[in-house]
């Protein structure tokens, strides 16, 4: 990982609502893998210290500025504001490539991409990467109604087989992914699930999976303070070790994750929605919280560090 | 360890607190840099001015349930509740790593009860060697007395000290204290009549957000400690108060320090040396960036070592 000053290529909207910025990022685009992410200072001098975690949408290795990358994000902070408001040339500085991306299957494998709202943005990386290793890839694209789908077009240019859900049906099938998830993954004869989204959604999705003991990596989304593994913040409860050593750990989703093997998340249930300002400090979108799991309550730990 | 590299003009970065000979007056503070396996990423840990890792207890501490963190304006609340691994794991795993990397280690510790911070002490004693110094992080609660942090009360502040240092006599002993409290400088005094070689200031400003849609508080602890820049002026007005109390006593500033400017405010309010804690978060090599800005503003002003910058501040 590393700290790395880029220059904004260009700025494009996706839709009503999403932004989309292209950075010149030699050292990062070419190390990256699907499914990491890069955490972004928001300007300098600024009331909002901390960096923004993105996933990276897109990665572009050939042409004349090679290599850049896409992230996406809607406007829901000042950090995100500010980089709305960014144009052509401004310079963007950049923390990563971090965290720990998807694992792509060892023999050629029909995949099937999960992905809610703009959650489904390291989803277009990630299925760049498997058609280029020669996997099959379908798409099941979901959001509450269609202007929060995030680029629907590419997914129908990416996928053998793609699925658009909306809850309030203004475009594809009405209900949520998990509704024609079963119906697909027969359709497609699929041997690998990724999902990137809410975590209700991941949940959904992972328990879908457990039932066909179909494998299921999972990308979460955790407010972060530092995006590089010291600050604790974004810890998610995971089942470790096998056996005698089976145990639930506090995995940091920013260098132990983002990814991690869906059926051994421990999903709590106790699902919210975070203060909408702060979940731009989760890294691919739409943000949780999930309480109660703790193991604090006979720790008498501090409220503070 | 204390090889101090002189700057070819002759501007020496090296400070003593006491018994401790630092690189440069530059920390890094609990909490924000781990062990620093992750920092050695972004920053060489032999030239940083050394590594308060992150605090261990006993035992293993799971933390506080999420979420743990919340940003403020200039700041951010934070409730992590000290997830760690535990004193053996450092002993175990940490400490060598950190000594093969040359680093000037200063080991946090922080427990429940006195007995707690003493039976760490203890295993630091044996298993401790090369530790640089140790920091105690009294910004606990005392299970013996109501939950009340142990650094609200001169008394419990007192107890904690004097039992880790009478189990580490050898190794300088600081106290972080917490600015959450009516009169610093009785803590402060208390921390130093019971042995402490010298004092950290500060820990965490008590602080809350709410989350106003759900109207519920936006950390799952409710109450959290407040960090950045935002708290600041605190930390340079505490070092300021307790540096005039006790002008002989080592003082590490901390507290919302992102650049030089914040660094040296706390050299010349009296601290001897700095720690740098939420700035690490966004800006990793901030450790190494400070202590060049330190050194370029000693040359504008003509400073050839860090102890002529030491409460050298003008007053009346």
């Amino acid at each position: 990982m590393i700290v790395s000053s880029g220059e904004v290529l260009s700025h494009r909207r996706y839709g009503e609502h999403y932004h989309g910025i292209t950075v010149v990022a030699p050292e990062i685009g070419e190390r990256v893998r699907p499914g990491q992410f890069v955490n972004v200072l928001c300007g300098r001098g600024r009331a909002h210290i901390l960096r923004r975690p993105f996933s990276v949408h897109r990665v572009h290795r050939r042409g004349g500025w090679a290599p850049t990358i896409e992230i996406v994000f809607d406007v829901r902070g000042p950090g995100t504001a500010y980089l709305a408001g960014l144009r052509g040339h401004e310079s963007l500085d950049m923390l990563g490539p971090a965290g720990r991306g998807f694992a792509l299957p060892q023999r050629r494998a029909h995949c099937l991409l999960v992905g809610g709202g703009i959650g489904a943005a390291p989803l277009f990386f990630l299925a760049d990467e498997l058609r280029a290793a020669g996997h099959r890839v379908d798409f099941v694209l979901g959001a509450r109604s269609a202007d929060l789908l995030l680029n629907p077009i590419d997914v129908r240019r990416l996928a053998s087989v793609y699925r658009i859900t909306t809850e309030d049906g203004s475009q594809g099938t009405t209900g949520r992914v998990t509704d024609v998830l079963e119906e697909v993954i027969d359709h497609c004869g699929t041997e690998v699930v990724y999902a990137c989204g809410p975590h209700p959604m991941l949940e959904a999705v992972a328990a879908v999976c457990g039932a066909r003991r179909l494998p299921v990596q999972v990308a979460v989304e955790e407010l972060m303070a530092c995006g590089w593994g010291v600050c604790l913040s974004c810890v998610m409860p995971v089942r470790t070790g096998r056996g005698r050593d089976a145990e639930v750990s506090l995995l940091r989703s920013c260098t132990e994750g983002p990814v991690f093997n869906g059926a051994r998340v421990v999903w709590d249930g106790d699902a919210g929605a975070l203060p909408p300002e702060q979940s731009e400090l989760a890294p691919a979108g739409s943000a949780r919280r999930h309480g109660g799991y703790g193991g604090a309550d006979d720790e008498h730990a501090p409220p503070g560090n | 360890m204390s090889t101090r590299p002189r700057a070819t003009d002759g501007i020496d970065l090296s400070t003593t607190l006491d018994g401790l000979t630092l690189r440069t007056p530059v920390l890094a503070a609990s909490g924000t840099f781990g062990a620093g396996r992750e920092a050695a990423q972004f920053v060489d840990l032999h030239r940083i001015g050394g590594i308060i890792v992150k605090s261990m207890t006993l035992r293993p501490w799971r933390g506080r349930p999420t979420p743990r963190m919340y940003e403020t304006p200039s700041g951010m609340l934070n409730a992590i509740g000290i997830q760690n691994k535990g004193v053996d794991h450092f002993i175990a795993e940490d400490l060598p790593w950190l000594l093969r990397k040359k680093a000037t280690v200063v080991a946090s510790i922080a427990g429940n009860t006195v007995q707690e911070f003493i039976k760490i002490a203890d295993k630091l004693r044996t298993g401790g060697r090369g530790l640089a110094a140790v920091e105690i992080n009294i910004s606990c609660p005392n299970l013996e007395d109501r939950d009340n942090m142990f650094s609200h009360s001169p008394t419990a502040t007192a107890e904690v000290v004097s039992g880790v240092k009478r189990a580490l006599p050898k190794l300088p002993v600081f106290a972080k204290l917490s600015p959450n409290v009516t009169s610093l400088t009785d803590i402060a005094g208390a921390a130093l009549e019971a042995g402490a070689d010298g004092l950290s200031l500060i820990n965490t400003v008590f602080g809350m957000a709410i989350d106003v849609e759900a109207r519920r508080p936006a950390l799952a602890a409710t109450t959290g400690g407040l960090s950045g820049p935002a708290i600041r002026p605190i930390a340079v007005r505490a070092v300021h108060e307790v540096h005039r109390a006790f002008p002989h006593a080592p003082i590490i500033g901390q507290g919302g320090i992102t650049d030089a400017h914040g660094a040296i405010e706390m050299l010349l309010a009296g601290a001897s040396a700095v720690a740098v804690g939420t700035a690490n978060f966004f800006n990793p090599r901030a450790t190494i960036e400070i202590a060049a800005g330190i050194e370029d503003y000693m040359r504008r002003h003509g400073v050839g070592s860090v102890a002529d910058l030491v409460g050298a501040l003008k007053e009346g």
